[in-house]
């Protein structure tokens, strides 16, 4: 079995699907940090069988909401002095920007280069994105 | 600085503050001839268009300032492959303020983000169409007084009409309005528009296939054209064009102070006998349409108002 050391200070990304961490690794820019990030794939989980973990050392003020669009059942734990000093869900973001694409032909981002695909929210409960632009609702 | 990319824009009290100077222009344009003296309006319009363009720049000759751009995509760098941010870069450094066309939605609001001049969108694709708000809601408060406590009926295409979309947002901010919505299954007004104006708001609501049926409920007709342009094939363009047809013995039937409106330009869907009709109100919309702008004008180039 695989050993990665507990962090002293950091941040500890947990229940991440499995086969999913490397994506949120891009999406987090986390290849642009200089200190030590582990990904852990396929770790034993007894809620989901199995599920990746993120590990990033040192680190703790890092903007996560992306969390909230790409996965709910994602789990971030806040680690000082060895300990879990927060453990929060993610909460879903006000604004998505770069993650997804409008799928609107008419939208102006199917041919416009260079510009952000930005979405809203617009509805909490039932976690509807729409385009800034085209207000097009995103369909996964 | 402000822009005005969606009719929600500005508030309701905006909204009629602009409506108040409108008609004010309207009674006595001559005090407004050199309001906009010096200025240069430029008038980026991306896919043809005859009466939304030149009531922009009839508002702002009007009012004492010049014009510049262009009609078409072809004509302009976009052929080329120039992008809207770095066109509406280049505009700012010529003109004091700018009307933008683009068959693209959301193109005007790209063009917000980069402009340095007020950027006003003359009509995105099938999404908003804000000054033919301000138009109809000037035509709509000359007619009736006000713009709440009526039932309005929207008729058409009311899937792709962007005039549509942008009356419906806007009138239910008013308050005790009522709408009956008259198409083809294929044309209904979309989901999200439902959801905002409609369900959201518990705004009443009739969906008919039927204009027959509802003539005599509404207060106001707003007619639209079945817009060739924004099919993707021929055959349901055809199919679908001539399903909502207003017509003299339709409105035999219709309140006597009925106002019927209609975007312009017309094809069919309203017939010719209907214009001697002194319920219809097109034409006079489209002379509120240069007078709106022209207040639209004022106010984002931040003209003092007689």
């Amino acid at each position: 079995m695989l050993n990665i050391d507990s962090l002293e200070k950091g941040i500890v990304i947990d229940h991440i699907k499995a086969g999913t961490a490397l994506k949120l690794y891009n999406l987090l820019g986390l290849d642009a940090l200089d200190c030590c990030v582990a990904v852990i794939k396929n770790a034993r989980s007894s809620k989901y069988g199995k599920k990746d973990i993120i590990k990033i050392d040192g680190k703790t003020d890092l903007n996560l909401d992306i969390l909230g669009f790409i996965d709910h059942n994602i789990t971030i734990n806040v680690i000082d002095q060895g300990k879990i000093v927060e453990k929060r869900s993610p909460v879903l973001p006000k604004i998505v920007k770069n993650v997804i694409k409008c799928k609107n032909p008419r939208c102006i981002t199917s041919v416009e280069k260079n510009i952000d695909h930005i979405f809203q929210l617009c509805d909490d409960e039932t976690q509807r994105y729409r385009c800034i632009y085209c207000e097009q609702e995103f369909q996964s | 600085m402000k822009h005005l990319i969606d009719p929600l824009d500005f508030s309701v009290e905006e909204t009629v503050e602009l409506l108040d100077l409108a008609d004010r222009i309207a009674e006595n344009r001559a005090a407004y001839a050199h309001a906009c003296d010096g200025k240069v309006l430029a008038t980026l319009f991306y896919e043809p268009s005859t009466r939304t363009r030149l009531s922009f720049e009839g508002a702002m000759l009007h009012m004492g300032g010049s014009v510049l751009g262009f009609s078409s995509a072809a004509s302009s760098s976009v052929s080329k492959g120039e992008s809207v941010a770095d066109t509406i870069r280049v505009v700012s450094c010529y003109a004091d303020i700018c009307a933008m066309r683009h068959p693209k939605e959301g193109a005007p609001r790209v063009a917000a983000k980069y402009s340095r001049i007020p950027v006003i969108n003359a009509g995105d694709g099938g999404h908003q169409h804000p000054t033919q708000t301000l138009t109809d809601l000037m035509t709509i408060r000359s007619k009736k007084k006000r713009l709440s406590g009526l039932t309005i009926g929207l008729c058409g295409d009311l899937k792709f009409g962007r005039t549509v979309h942008s009356l419906m947002k806007s009138l239910v901010r008013f308050g005790d309005i009522r709408f009956v919505l008259i198409s083809p299954e294929e044309l209904r007004v979309p989901d999200y528009i439902m959801q905002d104006v409609v369900t959201s708001r518990g705004t009443p609501c009739r969906v008919v296939e039927n204009l027959e049926e509802v003539m005599p409920e509404l207060d106001i007709l707003y007619m639209t054209r079945i817009q060739k342009e924004r099919f993707f094939n021929e055959e349901d363009y055809i199919r679908l064009k001539d399903s909502c047809i207003l017509t003299a013995e339709k409105m035999k039937t219709a309140k006597p102070d009925l106002a019927v409106l209609h975007p312009l330009p017309r094809v069919n869907e309203i017939s010719v006998e209907v214009d001697d009709d002194p319920r219809a109100a097109y034409f006079e919309q489209v002379q509120n349409g240069m007078y709106v702008r022209m207040a639209l004008m004022m106010k984002l180039l931040g003209v003092k108002a007689c």
